[in-house]
């Protein structure tokens, strides 16, 4: 069998380069496989040849989207392979997205097949699963060799133009795409059995799932802005030193409330961050790089509000699932509401 | 929400959305000096009020006019 030539795109921590506070590097290319790369040549039994890789900062390729894809499209042309590999990704969202958006410039841009892997909470799915196949994996590295079982697998059947099974099947998420197949009774009737199905209360099998937008009905406006009262609260993880509630640093379980009625300024010496997924330097330094306290209390004096609200909240969003993550803004707000605010400013790493 | 990558904002539904500066700093920028940084989140908050009192139909990022 042909070797497949394929050029593998990784972040900075699958790079080896380093973790967080590499995050920002910019893209550089390595000739033939690194790290994860590796693995994949061996698990395709050395048919596919990682003929070379690119490593980009996750912060870096988030921020310089623009820049980055001319970038990563250029290394690719020059070494016209056979296919194009993402990731995994898993839940690191920045590292999802950039796999997504990579893949799908090079397949619409350069007309080669490309794959990557990611779990369903990642964003990156949403931006490209309609023009990309992306794997479903798990949550972590932790599933890693049935994730990269289940790439290299689908991949071969991309490159090789082999019938690829329904998304269920080949285990990658629904793009979509609609193909006529011939069912065994026609459409009448399935209508029909189905309806009698749910009249008595059985379970079935929707042929058309409908569409769940992320769409949120947007707020009424504040009426008299120097009147309101404003409050801010961050997914950051800005928390007293040494994080006296015990909020986790991923996947967090819970959200505080903390009292700044008295405070002008975040200071490094009285909180810090625990968020588990960005460099926590610069919010240790000074924790209103993260909430903001110290120019909202100026605006404040200044008038461009009525009043700032006495407690802020905060929640670590890291690997934090959709769910709970929605639970917590739905209760958050509705805390905000009985207690007179009218206005949130939320901030987000 | 005040968050530097606007696209994932958007798809989890944020409708009213100012662009911060960095993952790691969304209101500071560690390259400058601290009045300058202070500048910098007077501004972002100024841009995300001017959103709070905006009547709005869809997904709206606030930027400043240049």
């Amino acid at each position: 069998m042909e070797k497949i030539r394929v050029v593998h795109y990784i972040n900075q921590f699958f790079g080896q380069i380093g973790g967080e506070d590499k995050a920002g590097i910019p893209p550089q290319m390595k000739e033939g496989p690194v790290g994860v790369g590796q693995a994949i040549q061996k698990e395709s039994n050395d048919r596919f040849e990682i003929v070379r890789t690119i490593i980009c900062g996750d912060n870096y390729a988030a921020e310089h989207l623009e820049e980055v894809e001319p970038i990563v499209l250029e290394w690719v042309r020059q070494t016209n392979p056979d296919l194009f590999i993402a990731g995994p990704a898993f839940a690191a969202g920045r590292y999802g997205m950039a796999c997504g958006t990579m893949c799908k410039a090079v397949q619409q841009k350069l007309g080669i097949p490309t794959i990557t892997a990611m779990n369903q909470t990642n964003p990156g799915v949403e931006e490209a699963r309609k023009y990309v196949y992306i794997l479903e994996a798990g949550e972590s590295i932790q599933d890693m060799k049935r994730t990269l079982t289940k790439m290299v697998s689908l991949a071969k059947k991309i490159v090789d133009k082999t019938p690829i099974g329904l998304p269920h099947e080949d285990g990658y998420f629904p793009r979509g795409v609609r193909i006529n197949v011939r069912a065994e009774k026609r459409g009448s009737r399935r209508a029909v059995e189905m309806l009698l199905k749910k009249l008595k209360g059985e379970p079935f099998t929707t042929e058309l799932p409908l569409p769940k937008f992320d769409r949120v009905q947007p707020a009424q406006p504040i009426e008299n802005l120097s009147k309101a009262v404003i409050a801010l609260v961050t997914e950051g993880g800005i928390v007293p030193k040494g994080n006296p509630d015990r909020i986790e640093a991923h996947n967090a379980s819970k959200y505080c409330k903390y009292f700044i009625g008295n405070l002008n300024d975040l200071t490094g010496e009285a909180y810090q961050t625990v968020h588990g997924g960005y460099d926590p330097v610069y919010a240790n330094e000074d924790p209103d790089r993260v909430l903001p306290l110290d120019a909202a209390r100026l605006l404040e004096k200044e008038g461009a509000f009525g009043k700032l609200y006495d407690y802020y909240y905060v929640t670590v969003g890291n690997v934090t699932a959709v769910a709970s993550a929605a639970r917590y803004g739905q209760e958050i707000g509705e805390l905000l509401h009985k207690d007179g605010v009218q206005g949130v400013i939320l901030t987000s790493t | 929400m005040i968050c530097a990558i606007v696209p994932i904002a958007q798809t989890v539904g944020a409708n009213r959305v100012v662009r911060g500066v960095a993952i790691p700093h969304p209101t500071g920028d560690p390259s400058i000096e601290k009045s300058g940084e202070v500048d910098i989140r007077k501004k972002l908050l100024t841009l995300a009020l001017k959103g709070l009192e905006s009547k709005i139909e869809e997904q709206t990022v606030y930027k400043e006019e240049s």
